[in-house]
């Protein structure tokens, strides 16, 4: 333990005390944390429990209202990032700070050139890059431009920028939320290497699965304050959600057998176009019964959101596709969301903030966003009645616990979770016969993610059809009843959930089918 | 169409693609870092103002031999109305600077503010300092940027095609003009050879980028926008100093807007930027000699049509017909810091 007045050199990083507030949120409480040199130290909590608000004050982008930080025993103003990456923090964000239009090399030196002119700097990082593409595996194409690597590669090249800075501490945040389970498995290999050379590396998280994995120690947030830290093989992903949340949390979802009916939606050879006329959905087919969820896996930007979108009607494609027997137009008139809803399909879009919400209206006009024209929210033939949807909307916040329950809010003052609820109660209230549901649980609370599991089970034993798009292959194993993955705008396979695992479902996100794998 | 037309044609071609270039590189700078930039014309007119102006004072330094009636011209009145067109115009850039990057305005909005301000202010300063309707006095000899003509220019003068094309052509402009052209070629080594060139396109591009590797967004920014003033100042100081002799009312004339059509036909590259510039100098010379446009297509063009020209390829670049530009990605976005 540390001396009275110094610090322990054996730790890489010690904070004492810090706290931040943001106007009348306190983001940080009086937090402490000692991450042991050469270890990899996870931070978990939900969202807005202030991890990142923690690193961003020790990669000096935020100013701690009180506190010490130390840099191996060593007391350390960290004023601005420049600060920090002298003092050795090295920091890979959830959103790469890359510029897109400049190479491998340009992005590495950028900031840190030896001298105005570049030939130097640039000859000295390539030779730099080889060394360290040897020393920890993270092989990059040094002249490849940024947009033209693939996520996984992008940030490796996150990472180079900070071990050519010299960073011997590594801080990540979020680093899985974008990548494969091959890329993620890559990744862990990588940070077990920089271990063993004597690196100090935080993982910032809310998944679990990747604490237990990966990490020698484990801090708990939660609202703001550090509630605990314990050693990873002393403790249990039961144990850690329930410190998280701060009650009892059901990790496994609890689903009965499916009992599917007929066929809700058949789709056939549906093909999606974007603007550079770039086939987006290569004609894919599939079916969904009554009863029945099936959940689309597969890496962010596979044709997931144009297939959403394309059978949401939010844009157009070409195709076919059948609605309890019925064919539902694709392009031009009857294509557009309010004639799919009356068809009886409900969407709960990818983005909220862009399709599912409008964030400066309040609860109750965000709930009459797509049935305004639904009879119970008429007074008459000219106007609304908006009393009425404000009862609606306080009935739906009850159901779907939302908090607070005040539907004159204005959407963008509650939680990501209960943004999502809102949104989620919109939709499944009217009863649809099929839900199109895209990434439910994006940067929503465990406690929010256990309630709207299980709010599209309930659905579903209904007896409505279910297509889920999520990114989070968890998720899609624990409520699926047919799994299909996505690749390249095509789906690359059907598997049961029950008989698949992990590894089968990430092969196929990355494009291999099981006949190339044997080959 | 003879020979001897042809270069004068592309001697006018050079005279008038100048300001314009001038203004397109100027405009390079600031859009490169990220800082959209409408307001060329108004800096390219205040510094044509105040350069006309100053140089019409006939302010001159004199070093004066002692003992000797002889005296010395150190600086002439043209380099001090350059001085002045360029203080000018820097003072327009760092009103844009302040507006769009301090207090983080629409760049587009204080641009257009500038262009107003700068139609305005310019005649009313005119008016009042000499009551010549807006005019400033015309001005001749040292307050001039007058013709150079370059070594051996007369003596290669009868060699057969290449002769007369370096007398003609490339010889006989104010040193502005080869300025311009050598401002190219700098600015080209800047952008893609030093640190400086590599952080301006960063900051454009991802802000976010260049703010976390410990670089001072705000910094870069108005370096690029002052860099801008300067060569505004240059361009508003050639109109009036070295094309034209004094200062006269919207004597850009669209100029700077041309320049912007220019930097997106290039796609924000220097070296294109030139040739664009050149093709809308081209236009422009046409415009003053109809008779050989009327010899070569052999139909009467009317010369208002002629003049139009320029303008119409203007609209056509602007509407995208020249293909896809993508401009800097964080270009006209004010940098909020956040995680």
């Amino acid at each position: 333990m540390a001396s009275q007045n110094g610090a322990d050199a054996a730790f890489a990083i010690e904070l004492k005390g810090i706290s931040k507030a943001f106007g009348p949120v306190q983001a940080n409480r009086d937090i402490n944390i000692a991450v042991p040199q050469g270890t990899i130290h996870g931070i978990i909590g939900e969202n807005g429990a202030g991890k990142s608000t923690l690193m961003s004050i020790l990669y000096g982008f935020y100013k701690a209202d009180a506190g010490q930080i130390f840099v191996n025993g060593q007391l350390t103003l960290i004023p601005d990032s420049q600060s920090a990456i002298r003092a050795g923090i090295g920091m890979v964000f959830q959103h790469f700070k890359l510029v897109q239009n400049f190479t491998v090399l340009e992005n590495i030196i950028l900031g840190v050139e030896d001298g105005p002119l570049l030939n130097t700097s640039l000859a000295k990082a390539r030779k730099e890059l080889e060394r360290l593409a040897r020393d920890y595996d993270l092989e990059v194409d040094p002249d490849a431009l940024i947009e033209d690597l693939s996520v996984g590669h992008q940030q490796r090249v996150e990472i180079l920028k900070a071990l050519y800075r010299q960073a011997e501490i590594l801080i990540l945040d979020e680093p899985t939320g974008v990548l494969t389970p091959d890329e993620a498995d890559h990744l862990f290999r990588i940070l077990k290497g920089l271990k063993e050379q004597g690196k100090t590396v935080i993982l910032i998280t809310h998944k679990l699965r990747e604490i237990m994995e990966a990490t020698d120690n484990v801090s708990v947030m939660r609202r703001g304050t550090m509630v605990a830290t314990v050693k990873t093989d002393e403790t249990s992903p039961e144990a850690l959600a329930e410190l998280m949340v701060g009650r009892k949390v059901l990790l496994e979802v609890d689903k009965g057998t499916a009992k599917p009916g007929d066929v809700v939606l058949k789709v056939e050879d549906l093909r999606v176009r974007d603007e550079h006329k770039v086939e987006r959905l290569k004609g894919v087919s599939f079916d969904i019964r009554a009863g029945e969820i099936l959940g689309i896996a597969g890496v962010a930007g596979n044709g997931q959101t144009e297939l959403l979108e394309a059978l949401g009607g939010m844009i157009r494609a070409t195709g076919k596709i059948t609605m309890n027997g019925q064919d539902l137009p694709l392009q031009g008139k009857g294509s557009d969301g309010q004639s799919r809803r009356r068809a009886g399909i409900a969407h709960v879009p990818e983005d909220r903030h862009h399709h599912g919400l409008i964030l400066d209206f309040t609860a109750w006009e965000n709930i009459a966003f797509g049935y305004f024209n639904d009879p119970d929210y008429q007074k008459n033939a000219l106007f609304m009645d908006n009393a009425a949807i404000k009862a609606d909307t306080a009935q739906k916040m009850e159901k779907f616990d939302v908090r607070p329950p005040i539907p004159t809010l204005a959407a963008k003052s509650f939680s990501g979770g209960n943004q999502q609820k809102i949104v989620v109660a919109r939709e499944m209230e009217q009863s649809p016969a099929l839900l199109l549901i895209g990434q439910p649980t994006r940067g929503v609370d465990i406690g929010a993610i256990e309630f709207i599991h299980n709010q599209i089970i309930a659905l579903r034993d209904a007896g409505a059809a279910v297509l889920l798009v999520s990114v989070e292959l968890d998720e899609i194993m624990s409520l699926s009843d047919r799994i299909a993955v996505m690749f390249d705008g095509k789906l690359m396979g059907f598997r049961d959930p029950e008989t698949t695992n992990e590894r089968e479902l990430g092969l196929l996100m990355a494009g291999m089918t099981g006949k190339e794998e044997a080959a | 169409m003879d020979y001897g037309s042809l270069l004068q044609i592309l001697d006018s071609t050079l005279r008038l693609a100048t300001p314009l270039l001038l203004a397109c590189i100027a405009g390079l700078y600031s859009e490169r870092a990220g800082v959209f930039d409408i307001g060329l014309e108004g800096k390219m007119l205040v510094a044509a103002m105040a350069s006309g102006a100053v140089a019409a004072s006939g302010m001159t330094l004199v070093f004066s031999i002692p003992y000797a009636s002889t005296e010395i011209v150190l600086v002439s009145p043209v380099v001090f109305g350059l001085l002045a067109g360029i203080l000018a115009s820097l003072l327009f850039a760092l009103l844009h600077a302040v507006t769009s990057i301090t207090f983080r305005g629409n760049q587009l909005i204080a641009g257009v503010a500038l262009n107003f301000l700068a139609s305005g202010l310019t005649v009313l300063v005119a008016q009042s300092l000499f009551g010549q309707g807006g005019r400033t006095p015309p001005l001749e000899g040292n307050a001039r940027f007058n013709p150079i003509n370059l070594p051996f220019a007369d003596a290669v003068k009868d060699v057969p095609v290449i002769g007369p094309f370096y007398h003609e052509v490339i010889s006989g402009h104010s040193i502005l003009v080869y300025a311009a052209f050598a401002i190219v070629a700098v600015t080209w080594w800047v952008m893609y050879r030093t640190r400086f060139g590599l952080r301006l396109r960063g900051v454009g591009e991802n802000p976010a980028a260049v703010d976390t590797a410990g670089v001072s967004v705000k910094g870069l920014r108005f370096s690029a926008v002052m860099i801008t003033g300067v060569l505004c100042g240059l361009a508003g100081a050639y109109m009036a100093t070295a094309l034209q002799a004094g200062f006269g009312k919207e004597m850009t004339a669209g100029r700077g807007y041309i320049a912007l059509a220019a930097l997106i036909f290039a796609k924000w590259r220097p070296v294109q930027a030139m040739y664009a510039c050149l093709l809308f100098g081209f236009f422009q010379a046409l415009a003053l000699r109809p008779d050989v446009v009327e010899s070569v297509v052999r139909i009467k063009v009317p010369v208002p049509f002629l003049d139009a020209l320029p303008y119409l390829l203007t609209v056509f670049v602007l509407a995208g017909f020249v293909g896809k530009a993508i401009p800097p990605r964080a270009g006209g976005e004010p940098y909020v810091k956040e995680r």
